[in-house]
């Protein structure tokens, strides 16, 4: 069964080429992003001075919208794992003498900004900016009462740190991304198609006749496209990092493995497709329908921080979107399972469900 | 149900419901060992079903059956690797080329790796299908895919094989070269169960079963059908005006059903009724013209639906006719005897 999968694959070349090669055009089509302004980034604060200053300046920025002051650090440690895990996208580190410096207008308070996700990073710090000015004019019209700045800088500075991606370059967030996104599309499709195309042929009919095993039938028809979705991610992959000099910062083998829990996912939806599609066309229709969702909200173009309420919980459903976290908290913060395990349960979940779901149905449909 | 080798297929009381609509109905099928056997019946009548029973693929609702003396209720992935089923759509690879689709089916079907090649040879022989094993499926000809289908279906040697209208959208030619060969099986012990439409493919089967509504309504040799529970005289006639002529014929109490084809008249007529010239005799003495009235061959269609209640009759022929039009050709053997041996040629 499998050997004839392979060369029945080795014998539509087109299918192949495509298969190896649409990845590599699709991420040179996306590798441009889009810009939308984002509000309410989750935001962790480690306040070392505990002033009524600091506090004042902290419901400023809560004003704002842009930044939800969600978690209180206790150290830069902590703040460093908040970041790193994702549960942060920004993080304010206040000084301890906040209050003096601000006394003496040389305030300065330390922004770090997680710019895998250009887009979120871009509107964290244009939002500090204003706001650090706004302050400063603020600070100066009470006390000098409109005298000129004396040596040109502001009382009150955000030294802002945008980490992971310090050029703020959209490619490097964007690609990562599509590597998931492409994944997803061709695992759906491959299986779906190469059942649907048995049943329209009629071979699936000579199959079902004859001995074999129902799972000796899945095993053949899963088993090369996991192998061809590997190979199209390790293309997606050397394009990513010699073309769009994505850095790969963490541990491929974990990545590789973590995308099997992923795949299983969707090759059970790509079964479940098969099974209520009639013809080849309409098993891609279906199979598009499914992109739809997850490409629009799984944070692969538009953060979901920016979404509306309604699709931020369609959001959390899609499974691409925890499929993105690991890919991109692999590749870009290098991060290990340690952080990546609240994005590993949902997806071992759905992909325990929607596979045995599926396996089930397929051997329905056989009978 | 005791086993008894002298048969492929032996079933009583063989039913499948599918919620409510009872799909085959307490079905008694007889097929003997060697065996070429015709199963004949509208689409609908329960044909696929009860082929679907046969190769273990569903089981029935009620009744019991061997196939091959496997008890089909207690081992049907018995059967499934003990019989060769070949479809209606062939079931070929059509990007892999024809010794790979033997190969698959062979690996498919576990023919043990020693004696693989040795098989896949004698099958590209046996199909005439030698020369060719480089060549994809996809680029042969009608005749050669039915062929290698064919082929790939006996691949592991089994001794019964279920043929689902083998022949449908096949050339003239080809049918004839693919029933030489189903014959010749058959000659040398192969026991084939076949569906058709076709008339003369039904006259060159041992027996024939025709199903209708999930029913075996009548089994026996061709001969026998034909002869004792058909009996019964089929003449066409040209009159110039079908119309009135039909309309006469339909009350004289010696014509079972009237048909008409065109601007031709197709008459059954009765046991004991008069013959071809004697219906052009009694048209003309109602002044209407009985133009070339002549005997004919009964067809697949005559002999169904004479054992189809009279009421029926009607919706029946149109489900035959719409089955056959869309093949080769009219489902009527051409002029009369014919066919020895071989299918005769389409017009």
């Amino acid at each position: 069964m499998i050997a004839k999968e392979f060369i029945q694959l080795w014998r539509d070349r087109l299918a192949l080429t495509l298969a190896l090669f649409v990845p590599v055009a699709m991420l040179f089509i996306f590798g441009w992003a889009i810009n939308t302004d984002v509000k309410h980034v989750p935001t962790a604060v480690f306040d070392q001075s505990g002033s009524v200053e600091a506090r004042t300046l902290l419901e400023g920025l809560a004003n704002s919208q842009y930044f939800d002051l969600t978690i209180w650090a206790r150290s830069t440690r902590e703040l460093t794992r908040l970041i790193d895990s994702g549960r942060a996208k920004v993080g304010i580190v206040i000084p301890p003498d906040f209050a003096r410096q601000l006394a003496r207008r040389q305030a300065s308070v330390q922004v770090i900004v997680d710019a895998s996700d250009p887009q979120v990073a871009t509107s964290a710090m244009n939002a500090a900016a204003a706001l650090a000015a706004d302050r400063s004019l603020r600070l100066l019209a009470q006390t000098t009462q409109g005298d000129v700045l004396r040596d040109g800088s502001p009382p009150l500075d955000f030294r802002v740190r945008a980490w992971y991606n310090p050029d703020l370059v959209s490619a490097i967030f964007i690609v990562p991304g599509l590597i998931g996104a492409l994944l997803m599309q061709t695992t759906i499709t491959a299986m779906a198609v190469s059942i649907v195309r048995e049943r329209e042929r009629g071979t699936l009919e000579g199959l079902v006749v004859s001995p074999i095993r129902r799972w000796e039938l899945l095993v053949g028809k899963i088993a090369p496209n996991l192998i061809t979705a590997y190979g199209q991610m390790t293309m997606a992959l050397i394009v990513a990092s010699f073309v769009f000099e994505v850095p790969i910062r963490g541990s491929l083998p974990l990545l590789y493995a973590l995308s099997l829990t992923f795949m299983f996912g969707t090759l059970g939806v790509g079964i479940f497709i098969s099974a209520a599609a009639r013809t080849v066309p309409q098993a891609m229709q279906l199979a598009f329908l499914t992109f739809l969702p997850s490409i629009y909200l799984s944070g692969l173009l538009f953060p979901i921080e920016g979404m509306p309420r309604g699709a931020q919980i369609i959001a959390h459903v899609v499974p691409l979107t925890y499929y993105l976290r690991i890919v991109r908290g692999i590749i870009l913060k290098g991060i290990g399972l340690e952080y990546l395990w609240p994005e590993l349960l949902p997806l071992l979940a759905f992909g325990a469900v929607i596979f045995t779901l599926s396996v089930f149905r397929f051997r329905k449909q056989l009978d | 149900m005791q086993p008894d080798p002298a048969y492929a297929v032996l079933t009583r009381g063989l039913t499948k419901r599918f919620g409510r609509l009872l799909a085959v109905d307490h079905l008694d099928l007889v097929v003997r060992r060697g065996e070429l056997y015709g199963f004949l019946g509208p689409n609908g009548a329960g044909k696929s079903t009860t082929l679907r029973m046969l190769c273990g693929l569903i089981a029935p609702t009620e009744g019991e059956g061997r196939v091959l003396d496997i008890d089909l209720r207690a081992h049907p992935e018995r059967i499934k690797s003990a019989i060769g089923y070949m479809s209606q759509r062939f079931s070929l690879y059509d990007d892999l080329t024809v010794g790979e689709n033997l190969t698959f089916y062979a690996r498919v079907y576990m023919v043990p790796r020693a004696e693989r090649d040795a098989r896949i040879g004698r099958m590209a022989r046996l199909a005439d299908l030698v020369g060719r094993e480089r060549q994809l499926a996809g680029q042969l000809s009608g005749g050669f895919r039915q062929r290698l289908a064919l082929a790939c279906a006996l691949v592991h040697g089994p001794r019964l094989i279920f043929l689902d209208e083998p022949t449908a959208g096949v050339d003239p030619v080809s049918r004839r070269t693919f029933w030489a060969l189903i014959r010749r099986l058959a000659d040398e012990g192969t026991t084939i169960v076949v569906t058709t439409h076709y008339m003369d493919e039904a006259e060159l089967c041992d027996s024939l079963g025709f199903i209708y509504q999930g029913k075996l309504i009548a089994t026996g040799s061709p001969a026998r059908i034909k002869s004792e529970m058909f009996g019964r005289r089929v003449v066409e006639l040209a009159p110039a005006d079908p119309r009135a002529a039909s309309e006469a014929l339909a009350d004289w109490e010696v014509v079972e059903e009237v048909v008409r084809i065109g601007n031709r008249v197709r008459l059954i007529l009765a046991p004991g009724a008069p013959d071809a010239a004697g219906v052009a005799v009694w048209l003309r003495a109602r002044g209407l013209d009985g133009t070339a009235a002549a005997e004919v061959e009964p067809s697949v269609e005559d002999l169904f639906v004479s054992f189809v209640d009279r009421e029926r009759k009607q919706r029946v022929r149109e489900q035959l006719r719409a089955l056959t039009t869309d093949q080769v050709g009219p489902s009527l053997v051409g002029g009369s005897g014919g066919a020895a041996g071989a299918p005769p040629e389409r017009k």
